[in-house]
């Protein structure tokens, strides 16, 4: 589905996004590295047609969505619920210019996370981005992935809104400490 | 290694450019470069060379100038992207600095306009004041060319660096802190859009 050659060992779930983000024409993809959507990150890596920019802080794949929307290219922004925190202010630019954003949140602090220092954003990411006018959407199946990812995408970019869909730690598997 | 502190740190009030006419020095150069420019003073700056639709004025979102103008850089490579900053915009989007470094892109070029003041909240002295060095930690983090300008005799090498120059560049323009006419462009953040879309992209824009 994704067009990228050895997939064994990646998730469905990850090549069911990578999927829809080469469908829906996404050529600037930005993330600061994160474990929940790392397979993603790896497609994308693996992806001639996309420009992986790796960033130090969340709100700087805010402001480089805005600008790839102003070269005329579409860009999603990968990011962990920990980072929505990092984005809110720059969320302003994206509400008083009427640009479309698409983002994709990997859940912390949720089903049976073991960190509590996660737990806080993890449960505050619905309720600030709702705050900041950003359409929240949360994939919990894995069936569920590529509609939703689809329907996400085009109200992103056909209606010029910002879009978050955010994957439970049901779907995409909570985070256990690795030796 | 030694550090050339006559060559970093606090500005001289002597060796400061006049900010404006500077500015508008630079921009004579401009052509069909897109830019982009931070809250507050740089984008009356950018204004008072005369408003056009290739302009893009961040009249918030402090800290983001750069990372607008990367996303632009990356989706029109052969343009010229010039992003036109403040030093405390610049200093809120440090690591701004170090992503586009890392991320090299040829036609991006940054100027800063550093007063070594928050201009806009009452002249308080930003860390540039102090002896932080953002040509010295724009060199530090792999741009291409830096660059600081202090006096009119750098004027053409740093048209040279901006416009001229495989980047990513980076210049530093030590400038005064005077106040000069407020110039202002529009503000409808979804008409600067539009406009900057329409003229990049033509019809296919809307």
């Amino acid at each position: 589905m994704s067009g990228v050659p050895g997939n064994n060992a990646c998730p469905a779930w990850a090549q069911d996004l990578h999927g829809v983000l080469v469908e829906q024409n996404v050529r600037q993809i930005c993330h600061v590295p994160d474990g929940g959507n790392a397979p993603l990150i790896e497609l994308c890596n693996r992806t001639p047609a996309m420009a992986v920019v790796t960033l130090t802080s969340e709100e700087e794949g805010v402001a480089l969505c805005c600008g790839a929307w102003l070269g005329g290219e579409r860009a999603a922004l990968l990011l962990q619920s920990s980072g929505v925190g990092n984005c809110i202010n720059v969320l302003s630019m994206v509400r008083t210019c009427a640009f479309p954003l698409f983002a994709i949140v990997s859940m912390r602090g949720e089903y049976g996370e073991f960190m509590p220092w996660q737990v806080p954003m993890g449960q505050a990411a619905p309720v600030v981005l709702g705050a900041m006018g950003v359409i929240v959407q949360r994939v919990d199946e894995p069936h569920a992935v590529m509609p939703m990812a689809t329907a996400a995408a085009k109200l992103a970019f056909d209606s010029s809104v910002p879009v978050a869909l955010m994957l439970s730690q049901r779907l995409i598997g909570t985070k256990r400490f690795v030796q | 290694m030694t550090q050339q502190h006559l060559t970093t740190g606090a500005v001289r009030p002597e060796a400061a450019l006049h900010r404006r006419s500077l500015v508008m020095r630079i921009l004579e150069e401009r052509t069909d470069a897109l830019i982009v420019s931070s809250l507050g003073a740089p984008c009356w700056d950018l204004a008072a060379c005369g408003d056009k639709d290739i302009n893009f004025y961040v009249w918030g979102a402090m800290g983001s100038s750069c990372m607008v103008a990367l996303g632009i850089a990356t989706a029109q490579r052969q343009r010229r992207i010039i992003a036109l900053v403040g030093d405390g915009d610049m200093l809120m989007g440090l690591g701004s600095l170090a992503t586009v470094a890392a991320a090299r892109p040829q036609n991006l070029a940054i100027m800063v306009l550093d007063n070594e003041r928050y201009g806009d909240t009452g002249n308080q002295p930003t860390h540039t004041a102090a002896g932080v060095d953002l040509e010295a930690i724009g060199r530090a983090t792999g741009f291409a060319a830096t660059m600081v300008m202090r006096t009119e005799d750098d004027i053409p090498e740093g048209k040279r660096l901006l416009f001229q120059v495989a980047g990513p560049v980076l210049v530093v323009a030590k400038v005064d802190s005077e106040k000069a006419p407020m110039v202002l462009p529009p503000r409808d953040g979804t008409y600067l859009k539009h406009r900057f879309r329409r003229a990049l992209l033509g019809t296919q824009a809307m």
